[in-house]
């Protein structure tokens, strides 16, 4: 949570949400949120399906009204202000392109309600046509566009008015892999040209991760944290958000030793001790867990070699290690999967680079290896 | 073995409805084409025959344009005409501009309610249709319900004269076709993406706005669906003119009875009923060519 509030020297945030709840009769949506977005950002916010993230955009847009709490825009309070007067506009999920209009007349339709001279409407049109590359595509019907197409004009239209604020309802979702990928960079560059604060609701860790600036992970109604891609992925603050970004190796255990500048905690799931280089402010005794990602932990035939010094000052022989069998291994291309199972039991998920293209000696099925991380490579988590 | 037995479904099953429409239409329809172009004669049947037989071969054939003709020179034939086109048309519209609201509205409410709402439109249809409209006989007569009503709450002082207006026709109509504009209206309402709205909303437009660029000309398909439902059977109504109408103007329905039962003037009276066909084929054309339209928009 410590980098929540490294936007806040830019000066005023652009939106703010203050404690805002939404109920569905005893269902709590959103249950009070706060939150601040700069100007500029591309702020994702990150949920699993029922976590309320969308209906925290559809009151963003206006189309659900807080139970309580308030929102700004740009200072303005947008309690009790209808959807067609916020200067905020949606790409949907679905698009919702108007399906007997031409392309031209959707994108034509935002800008037709504001009092603007035909020549300047085509004009502004024709602009923002050109930046998402659809220029040539004016005359055809939503019907006769592909699924990337529609996602453009989709997107036009709702830059075409010059939003001061952008909502994206999982504007990658029904793309397929390829041109998921090609679009999210195109996405950035467009937000970058114009200018536009953009707030992405995504259920996708990898899309949020890739395209925004900062990012909340939302749970049951809640924003759990609030960081950016790295902080979030390499300093998880719950275990929830350890396990939904990323796959992770999660141990519990009992404080032992716990000093500023280091703790040690006794895994009995795994069969070990951990050592980690940075102090945690709780009871020895207390119930922990500590979260390794599979990429931070190294596989071996042989123990690692005694701690020299530099990168584990303080663990111990037999610390951070653990000797297991690997039963499953995953080829897949670019890295390799192995799953070790540890003499108590407990699964390990190591990924090791596939950097030589031929290994004559490559760890196989059921060879007893030794599993271990730096001290610096775990988090640990206390809720 | 497999693809004949599927041909010889496919063919039950177009056969059934071909041969029904052969035999009660189309069969039919030719017989009272081919009166409408014979003399009328006091005879059992009572028209001549259209072709002359001589040795098993026709001979002759007497066809009498007459009776068409006729429809023109005789201005109670163009003034029925004119007359049930207008009360179709004002009709028609009346059954949109009620029936519009109340299907948007059911196609707008909760699942629950909605099948209420559907039911509660189809109810009518449980009483007798002749019933229904003597029904509004006691409702709108001078000392009906209505004007009743009216007098003891002192509203009027002398009874209104509503029975055999063309208030009452146009209550007859509207009140029995109703049903014919609500349904196909609301099968099309319901099936629109309310994200549409939201997203006109979200790009400025209000509600008004909304409704008149984006549900409305979505909407035109079932409107035209249920025009022609209301418009088709109101031209050649019969049942409800007679008891609610007025009696100085016939509508084209009587006219036509009058003239197969009263008159016996078989000949005109088939004449009359193919130039109404023609009337009404030409909306039904239109309609024809703008579902063509709009498939193909759609493909």
């Amino acid at each position: 949570m410590s980098k929540q509030t490294n936007g806040q020297s830019k000066g005023a945030p652009y939106v703010r949400i203050e404690n805002v709840t939404r109920k569905f009769g005893d269902f709590v949506a959103v249950n009070d949120v706060s939150l601040e977005v700069q100007r500029g950002e591309i702020f994702c916010l990150l949920g699993g399906s029922g976590s309320g993230k969308t209906t925290l955009l559809r009151m963003l847009a206006g189309f659900e009204t807080p139970t309580s709490g308030r929102i700004y825009i740009d200072g303005q309070d947008m309690s009790g202000i209808a959807p067609y007067d916020r200067p905020v506009n949606m790409m949907f999920q679905s698009y919702a392109l108007f399906p007997h209009m031409t392309v031209e007349k959707n994108v034509a339709f935002g800008l037709e309600q504001e009092r603007l001279t035909r020549d300047e409407v085509r004009r502004r049109v024709g602009e923002i046509l050109d930046i998402v590359k659809m220029g040539q595509f004016l005359a055809r019907k939503p019907h006769q566009l592909s699924g990337g197409q529609r996602q453009r004009v989709a997107l036009a239209r709702a830059l075409v008015k010059r939003p001061k604020l952008l909502l994206l309802d999982e504007p990658l979702a029904a793309l397929d892999r390829k041109l998921r990928e090609h679009t999210q960079f195109e996405l950035i560059n467009i937000q970058e040209q114009l200018g536009v604060t953009f707030i992405v609701v995504t259920h996708d860790q990898e899309e949020a991760m890739t395209l925004s600036s900062r990012m909340g992970v939302m749970n049951q109604g809640q924003i759990v944290q609030v960081g950016t891609p790295t902080d979030i992925y390499e300093f998880p603050a719950t275990r929830f958000v350890a396990d939904f970004i990323g796959s992770v190796n999660m141990f519990e255990g009992k404080l032992v030793e716990d000093e500023p500048d280091y703790v040690r905690i006794r895994c009995e799931d795994f069969g070990g001790t951990v050592y980690v280089n940075h102090g945690i402010s709780s009871a020895p005794g207390a119930t922990v867990w500590v979260a390794v990602r599979p990429e931070k932990i190294n596989i071996a035939r042989h123990p690692p070699a005694p701690p020299a010094g530099v990168h584990q000052p303080g663990a111990g022989q037999g610390e951070n290690v653990v000797r297991g069998t690997v039963k499953e291994i995953a080829y897949m291309g670019d890295m390799s999967i192995y799953l070790v199972q540890t003499e108590s039991g407990k699964t390990v998920r190591v990924t090791m680079p596939n950097v030589a293209r031929h290994t004559e000696d490559r760890i196989t099925w059921d060879e007893t290896v030794y599993v271990s991380w730096h001290a610096e490579s775990p988090v640990v988590l206390t809720r | 073995m497999p693809r004949f037995s599927a041909q010889f479904g496919r063919r039950v099953v177009l056969g059934i409805p071909t041969t029904w429409l052969i035999v009660l239409f189309l069969i039919p329809f030719i017989i009272v084409f081919k009166i409408s172009f014979s003399e009328v004669r006091l005879a059992m049947p009572p028209y001549a025959p259209l072709f002359e037989w001589a040795d098993g071969k026709p001979v002759a054939v007497r066809l009498n344009l007459s009776n068409y003709s006729f429809l023109f020179t005789d201005a109670l034939y163009v003034s029925s005409y004119l007359y049930s086109l207008k009360v179709a048309a004002v009709s028609t519209l009346f059954c949109l501009l009620l029936g519009y609201p109340m299907a948007y509205a059911i196609a707008r409410s909760q699942p629950t309610t909605r099948n209420l709402l559907l039911m509660l439109i189809v109810l009518p249809f449980w009483t007798s249709f002749l019933l229904r409209v003597y029904a509004w006989i006691g409702l709108l007569k001078s000392n009906g319900v209505i004007n009743n009503v009216l007098m003891a709450m002192g509203i009027i002082h002398e009874p209104l004269t509503m029975l055999q207006t063309d208030f009452a026709v146009y209550i007859g109509i509207v009140y029995s076709y109703l049903p014919f504009m609500i349904l196909p209206l609301y099968s099309n309402l319901e099936k629109h993406d309310a994200t549409l709205l939201e997203a006109a909303a979200d790009l400025g437009a209000r509600p008004v706005t909304a409704f008149l660029r984006v549900t409305l000309p979505q909407s035109v398909p079932g409107i035209i669906a249920g025009s022609l439902l209301v418009f088709i059977p109101a031209v050649g109504e019969y049942v409800i003119p007679s008891l609610l109408g007025r009696t100085d103007q016939l509508m084209i329905g009587r006219v036509l009875s009058d003239e197969f039962f009263a008159n016996r003037d078989w000949p005109v009276a088939s004449a009359v009923a193919i130039f109404m066909l023609g009337l009404l084929v030409i909306p039904i054309m239109l309609f024809q060519h703008f579902e063509k339209r709009t498939l193909e928009a759609h493909k």
